[in-house]
């Protein structure tokens, strides 16, 4: 069974999106959101379309409407704009802008469904081309996905050619000359021909006015002066002076202090609580319940954080029992029972694996189990928000991924319509898919809510961090391989048993809406690879294990990119032959795979003798449109294993911002190589057992290994940037720890069998 | 209780157990420093006290007896630091919340070892956690500022 018959009986992820779509109200397709700029314009600003203001006196504002978390989103979406408007990138302001439907990412549902990125078949199109009208009419404005970019592409880009022509068009009626003979420079629209000049200010209050071309012409990429180059990013100066405002510096007059003291047990409510002792600690103003979808526990109202800290602290509460696993081992052992049992979906099927391992000669067949564990997000800045409810009004202040998604959750909580629910959105202290959830606004509007109209600004403790996050899944994997020596594998059957992100995700977010068909994320990063195998099949096996897990950079990629690129290795040493030649075998028809592994293997010197002691490792994942291959070098030193280098070929189709993406693609291999080192939640007594970076560390400076970054770009499809370098730098690592020692891991995080130097 | 911070002499409240860290953010409203841990592990709140690289999370008020320096009396966007400036020329800051506290241990470095080798720059650094993987950038603006190797 083919991924084109597997389709017809499955639905997309977007299917759950539907089902979104009817909760919250019927919307035609066709109807283009309105442009939340109009309202709320200063004196003398005009606005063309929902990214872009225009001053009298020539300020030019993009609006960048997704979450800078590092990924310098900013500095690449408004250049899109600055392109086509034809202004340097030093005379624009960008702003996030306000939350709305209008900024609709209709890119992270275009992949959502279970085809493979490399599957350009027809049914496999027309379901990506459904993904469009159906963000659109859910109006969901969110960063994630690795998808921004790809979403921003056209739309940002007509946004600045549609803006231009409309100035051009309001200069030439009042010069009365044709608009075709007027060119734009720097800001300004010049008539060549009698040397008139006037600038986008001057003109931008007639100009706005015009009928918008809805298909404006782009520029050929041979004439771009800003994209494809690396551009300074906008953020970095407020970043190098403690200027930048994350959400914990949201300042606002009146403005009171609070956090939260959240069960620890998943599911488990306070059975008791006395607050005596937390209501004595000076500037401690309210301790109140709160029972969310999320979590249940208490907020504290203070007036400072630090006696919000203090008196969360001081809360005596005894909690309920929790109702799920009690530790790490039952839930591991679940995981292992869930894969005896049948499957719940299979997303690629080639050939027929139950024959080929019928008559398989037992030294033709290898198998392997792996593991991975729960993985917290553990951004700089801990989980925070501010909220404010007075008059009817709901406001919200947060460092969040979701803009719509908070105004969805948040609106319920004081009784007014989403739309109404008006959000900020700061430059956010690492997001990493945990800012794509609702349990820290809601908490902070649940404070608002008793704070007397006052604004109240709610930041978590590292602890609470910790131990209430949407985490990894953890995840076990039972593979098979029927091998033949001297050429590789004749059948793979991968079965991998997680819970669904998907599914977690909706039932504390839109309880309302159940999801329907397989999450194609708990498979993702080992159905969805370009190789052919004669006989390859990958199953999904779906558990609930009570603890809430979400979007963690790269979802599934980042632990079934370990499982499947670790059994590759395993496959090509039984084997008898190169990793690399082995892989270049299975992926002959999809060049951009190989090419990927040709340049990372020319880069790292694949095949030399990296010397004793050393040992190399390669692997390769698509995610997110992006090819991305990797080889590290470990030393196995007196000290422990030290991670020398990391090369990382990155074939991304087309890059807009070279350096940005270099930096994407390296943070992604530290973010992968932290959790392959030394990361791991763990549960005892239905609790999380690890609290701050004492003991969930990550890697440090002196750790952190050399990387060199090549970008290609020759796949007609854009690619994302900010998760694809994570999946295939662990197995890098893991395959080169067995190159330098012989051992083979295949359980995560390594640090757990090997020292780290 | 006043303390001098940055050249001047700043209210930070009056309760000597308020960790320095929430005393300069909440009432002194200097915000640059970040709250990362409580426990000294990440180094996002690290100031200076005489020239001193402190964590200011775990430092109680009542035990500053000296001149405080923060990220805003390091440099401002409009008059920058050397340090922030290779900050800029290397394009350091990723989200950007962690690189307070990394750039107040590079001056804190380099103001006691102004060529500081890659193992010193290791020692000194490794207290600076950053989750969006900014290390070699780190390590090539600190090079940078000290005169050393720049690109």
């Amino acid at each position: 069974m083919g991924i084109a018959k597997i389709a017809r009986r499955t639905f997309l992820i977007g299917a759950a999106a539907i089902a979104g779509g009817v909760a919250f109200g019927y919307y035609y397709t066709s109807r283009p959101w309105p442009n939340p700029l109009k309202e709320g314009l200063a004196e003398g600003e005009a606005t063309f379309n929902p990214w872009l203001k225009i001053s009298a006196d020539d300020a030019i504002t993009v609006i960048v409407p997704r979450a800078e978390m590092g990924q310098g989103v900013q500095t690449t979406l408004a250049a899109l704009v600055a392109e086509e408007l034809d202004v340097p990138m030093e005379r624009l302001t960008v702003e996030h802008g306000p939350g709305s439907f209008a900024y609709y990412n209709s890119a992270m549902l275009e992949d959502g469904g279970p085809f493979p990125f490399f599957d350009e078949s027809f049914i496999a199109e027309t379901m990506r081309g459904v993904s469009e009208p159906l963000s659109r009419t859910l109006g969901l404005q969110v960063t994630g996905g690795s998808s921004s970019t790809r979403d921003a592409f056209d739309k940002m880009r007509k946004a600045g050619a549609a803006a231009r022509l409309m100035l051009v068009s309001a200069a030439a009626a009042q010069w009365k000359v044709d608009a075709a003979t007027l060119t734009t420079e720097n800001g300004a629209v010049v008539d060549p021909a009698s040397g008139n000049r006037l600038t986008y200010g001057a003109l931008a209050a007639a100009a706005a006015l015009l009928d918008a071309p809805a298909e404006p012409a782009l520029k050929p990429k041979s004439d771009w002066k800003l994209l494809g180059k690396s551009l300074p990013r906008v953020d970095m100066v407020a970043k190098v002076t403690g200027t930048a405002q994350f959400g914990v510096d949201v300042d606002l007059p009146d403005m009171l202090y609070g956090t939260v003291r959240m069960s620890p047990r998943f599911g488990a409510k306070a059975k008791t609580v006395n607050d005596a002792e937390a209501l004595k600690v000076p500037g401690v103003l309210k301790v109140i319940p709160i029972a969310a979808n999320t979590g249940s526990g208490f907020g504290i109202l203070a007036q400072n954080t630090w006696a919000a800290f203090k008196g969360a602290e001081a809360l005596e509460i005894e909690w309920e029992d929790a109702p799920g696993f009690a530790d790490s081992a039952a839930i591991f052992s679940a995981l292992r029972e869930q894969l005896a049992k049948p499957a719940d979906f299979t997303l690629r099927d080639d050939g027929d694996v139950t024959v080929a391992f019928a008559d398989a000669p037992r030294e033709e067949v290898l198998e392997a189990e792996y593991q991975a564990p729960f993985l917290a997000h553990a951004c700089m800045e801990p989980m925070n928000a501010t909220a404010q409810w007075k008059d009817g009004k709901l406001e919200i202040w947060a460092p969040n991924q979701g803009p719509a998604i908070l105004q969805m959750v948040c609106a319920p909580l004081v009784g007014v319509e989403a739309r109404d629910v008006v959000v900020n959105t700061t430059f956010l202290g690492g997001g990493f898919g945990r800012r794509a959830e609702a349990d820290f606004p809601v908490y902070a509007v649940e404070l608002a809510k008793v704070a007397d109209g006052r604004p109240v600004k709610v930041i978590w403790t590292r602890e609470e961090d910790m131990r209430h996050d949407a985490y990894r899944p953890a995840a076990v994997a039972k593979a098979r391989a029927r091998i033949t020596k001297g050429e590789g594998p004749l059948a793979v059957d991968m079965a991998i048993a997680a819970p669904s992100v998907i599914a977690s995700v909706m039932k504390r977010t839109f309880p309302s809406i159940s999801p329907m068909g397989p999450d194609k994320t708990l498979t993702e990063g080992a159905h969805d690879q370009p190789l052919k195998i004669a006989n390859y099949r990958v199953s999904g096996h779906k558990i609930d294990l009570g603890v809430p897990v979400g979007f963690w950079r790269s979802v599934g990629n980042s632990y079934n990119g370990f499982f499947h690129e670790t059994f590759l290795d395993e496959i090509a040493k039984a084997s008898g032959v190169d990793p690399l030649d082995m892989r270049l075998k299975l992926m002959a028809e999809y060049p951009a795979a190989a090419g990927a592994l040709k340049k990372v293997a020319e880069m790292s010197g694949w095949g030399r003798d990296p010397g004793t002691g050393r040992g190399l490792g390669i692997a390769h994942t698509l995610s997110f449109g992006s090819w991305v291959a990797q080889v590290a070098q470990v030393f196995d030193s007196p000290d422990g294993i030290r991670i020398e280098k990391v090369w990382c070929a990155a074939e991304i189709g087309q890059a807009l911002d070279p350096s940005i993406i270099k930096a994407q693609m390296m943070s992604g291999i530290v973010y992968g190589l932290s959790s392959a080192m030394g990361q791991e939640i763990t549960l005892a007594g239905g609790e999380v057992e690890q609290s701050n970076f004492s003991d969930f560390d990550a890697m440090r400076m002196n750790q952190c290994p050399q990387i060199e970054v090549e970008i290609l770009e020759t796949w007609h499809r854009m690619g994302g940037a900010g998760e694809p370098g994570t999946p295939p730098s662990i197995p890098a690592v893991g395959n080169a720890i067995h190159a330098a020692t012989g051992k083979r891991l295949r359980s995560l995080p390594f640090g757990k069998e090997v020292t780290f130097a | 209780m006043e303390l001098s911070v940055n050249g001047r002499m700043v209210d930070l409240g009056d309760d000597p157990q308020m960790p320095l860290l929430w005393a300069l953010r909440d009432i002194g409203k200097l915000k640059g420093t970040k709250f990362g841990c409580g426990i000294a592990a990440c180094g996002a709140c690290t100031v200076l006290i005489d020239g001193v690289a402190v964590r200011s999370c775990i430092t109680p008020l009542g035990d500053v007896t000296g001149a405080v320096t923060t990220i805003e009396g390091v440099g401002t966007p409009e008059v920058l630091d050397r340090v922030q400036r290779a900050w800029i020329d290397e394009q350091v800051a990723q989200c950007g919340y962690c690189q307070s506290g990394q750039i107040m241990s590079a001056v804190a470095l380099l103001a006691t070892n102004p060529r500081p080798s890659d193992a010193d720059i290791d020692e000194a650094m490794s207290g600076n956690l950053c989750r969006c993987g900014t290390y070699p950038r780190i390590r090539a603006a600190i090079k940078r500022a000290s005169g050393q190797g720049a690109a």
